[in-house]
């Protein structure tokens, strides 16, 4: 897994409520069998008419907004448990997703690619809409070692939590199979003792 | 100490605790499908690993498969090389698959309660978020993504913060027409989407304990549907009657054993929940869903909210679900013209339902402008149905049987429904484009999409009900 510390990147700003699964990657475009390549597919009903043609009024199509951050509205991720959500916005090219809630399953999958989700609360959500709606160059800050997201443009700043465990896989860069492995003898101790 | 359900289940599976850290959580049975797991073998490749314990994990082939003349090639290229891939995996890696083909295939939840796989106590997991219907047997069975998969093929464990618990109870006697399924979507359509989330759920109360296993196993299905982890109901004389001499439940000696551990699985009488729900089963009427989560929900005969009383916050939210269904507000849905029927997805597609459609079509017939599907979610409960002559009281009515799988409730394989339709449907998703691009699902119990089968609109079965079906 990669490591993640710190990140200034500007926004893609996406303010709808209760984004699915199903929206971030439908499941028509679940056949592949590696990790790679979802991007291309990244809410593929939102970007793409139905002849393929590109919808230009959606933010992901607009050349004015990008950067390495996705800004959603509450609920992000609810649905399936597919981790092709998780991969599909690291292949397009985030590194942080920030809503006012997350669905469970998501944030563990994006915690588990380490796609950093970062809960803030409904008033700092609507000031980086607000922000981003008057200059979408506007960017933040993040800061994992410290667990704090910066408005640059307003300077408003807010703690984020994290679990710590995950924390430190993120910063450096292990995973869970990792950690149990090295505690394997456990395991079996545990199945011989039932 | 007092423990609920939930904890009696996790602190017997815990490996190992410590403070600043997840738990290790010891699975006991690992369900997998073609789609969630081709990523997962692949890493096991790549760092080198066998899957730990091959014997507790069970394979099926139910998200991308054909439902008409299944044992043919599959048409679709990518779908054929995921079904192959999972054949290829599971002979390298030593696991039991029961394809295309098998007797026992059918839809990953549907296949373990009724192999006698799912059990009272267990832990059970599944790259798939509905893994949460096996709670209807006092197991704790949740979805995972598939590095997770990964982690139980590699260490049979997974890294799990022990979750906040819930008591949902339901009380009282359920109205003419009203089902299992109406009891969960309306519950959602209470606790909204997200409701749930964070959660164990525990569902009880008069009303839940008078269900079938099948009637629990819809609940417990789409506790996910509110943002939960999990749902699960204590087992009681139902849950083991239902299981005993199912293929691969305990049975002499074992049996016993099983069954005095399976009577300690409730939750103590003073043991504390984090938040506790209470409903009257007299308040539920037939349900439906009118937008695109499955909180957008009402009774049938009320009327779609208007935009101006939902929370200014999601007001715009509101609206562009009602523009995405084609649907005005402060009107009722009751008359709508539909296209299609779906009756299967692994929340409402056992031999129960099938009886429960086939018992309400009998000497009717569907109307002109619809299509039907009835999915069965397995191969033994299409073979149950053709048995029981259920087949010949679908085709009188105009009704479809198809080959078992997960079918339209996502539309991976080619049954999608068209752009624009209008779909009822006994599955658990009305999410935009579920069922195909730009589909619109209105999500009901299989008594009530057979009504709008009938009627070729959004109809209340209980105007129907009371009248006879004409031979
Ligand atoms: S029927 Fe639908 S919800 Fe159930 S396992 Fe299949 S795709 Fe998932």
């Amino acid at each position: 897994m990669k490591k993640f510390e710190k990140l200034t990147s500007a926004i893609v700003p996406l303010n709808i409520e209760n984004i699915d699964t199903d929206q971030i990657i439908p499941a028509r475009f679940l056949k592949a069998t590696t990790r790679e390549g979802f991007g291309e597919n990244l809410f593929r009903d939102w970007r793409y008419n139905g002849d393929n043609t590109l919808k230009t009024d959606f933010v992901l199509n607009n050349p004015a907004f990008k950067g390495r951050i996705l800004v959603a509205g509450k609920n992000f991720g609810c649905g399936s448990s597919r981790e092709h959500a998780a991969w599909a916005i690291q292949d397009a090219g985030f590194d942080v997703v920030i809503s006012s809630f997350f669905a469970d399953i998501f944030k563990g999958n994006a915690l588990n690619n380490g796609l950093l989700p970062i809960q803030v609360s409904d008033e700092f959500l609507a000031e980086i809409f607000s922000t981003v709606g008057k200059d979408n160059s506007a960017q933040l800050d993040v800061d994992l070692e410290t667990q704090t997201v910066t408005n640059v443009v307003t300077g408003s700043k807010t703690d984020f939590e994290i679990n710590p465990y995950k924390k430190s896989c993120l910063i450096n860069g292990y995973d869970d199979i990792d950690f149990i492995l090295n505690q394997k003898q456990l395991v079996e101790e545990f199945e011989q003792n039932r | 100490m007092s423990k609920t359900l939930v904890e009696k289940i996790w602190d017997a599976h815990v490996v190992k605790s410590e403070v600043g850290f997840p738990d290790i959580l010891y699975i006991d049975t690992h369900l997998i499908h073609e789609v969630t797991s081709p990523q997962a073998f692949d890493g096991l490749r790549k760092r080198g690993l066998p899957v730990f314990r091959p014997q507790q994990t069970v394979a099926t082939a139910d998200h991308n498969v054909p439902t008409l003349n299944q044992l043919q090639p599959i048409k679709e290229e990518l779908s054929r090389y995921q079904v192959d891939m999972l054949t290829k995996n599971c002979a390298e890696f030593g696991i039991e698959l029961y394809g295309l083909g098998h007797p026992f295939q059918g839809i990953v939840h549907v296949i373990g309660p009724e192999l006698g796989i799912t059990l009272p106590g267990k832990t059970m997991v599944c790259g798939d978020s509905h893994t949460s219907t096996h709670g209807a047997f006092g197991a704790i069975a949740f979805g995972i993504g598939t590095s997770q998969v990964e982690q139980v093929f590699a260490t049979q464990c997974l890294l799990q913060q022990k979750p906040k618990t819930m008591k949902i109870e339901v009380n009282g006697a359920l109205g003419q027409g009203v089902t299992a399924k109406d009891i969960i979507l309306y519950i959602i359509s209470k606790i909204s989407a997200a409701g749930g989330t964070g959660y164990f759920i525990e569902y009880a109360g008069s009303t839940i304990e008078a269900l079938s296993m099948e009637a629990r196993m819809t609940i417990c299905n789409m506790s996910i549907e509110m943002g939960a982890r999990g749902g699960l109901i204590a087992p009681d004389q139902i849950t083991f009657d239902y299981i005993k001499g199912r293929e691969f439940a305990p049975a002499g000696e074992e049996w016993d054993k099983s069954l005095a551990y399976w009577k300690t699985l409730y939750s103590d009488a003073d043991a504390t929940f984090d938040s506790v729900l209470t409903f009257d089963a007299a308040d539920i009427s037939p349900m439906i869903t009118y937008g695109t989560n499955p909180g957008m929900g009402m009774g049938i005969a009320e009327h779609i909210p208007s935009t101006a009383s939902q929370v200014a916050s999601e007001q715009a939210s509101f609206q562009k679900a009602l523009d995405y269904m084609g649907i005005e507000q402060d009107t009722e849905l009751v008359g709508k013209a539909i296209d299609y029927v779906f009756i299967g997805s692994c929340t409402n597609s056992r031999m129960e339902d099938l009886r429960e459609v086939a018992e309400f079509v009998k000497g009717r017939q569907k109307a002109e402008n619809v299509t039907v599907w009835i999915v069965p979610g397995s191969k033994q409960i299409e073979q149950q149905a053709i048995a029981e002559g259920l087949d010949k009281i679908f085709e009188a009515a105009g009704f479809q049987l198809r080959e078992p799988g997960c079918s339209a409730c996502l539309g991976m394989n080619e049954d999608k429904i068209p752009a624009g339709k209008y779909c009822v449907s006994t599955s658990n998703r009305n999410f935009e484009g579920r069922q195909g691009p730009d589909s619109r699902t209105f999500l009901a119990s299989p008594l009530t999409a057979a009504a709008a089968a009938i009627t070729g609109r959004v109809t209340d079965v209980r105007t129907l009900l009371n009248e006879p079906a004409h031979a």
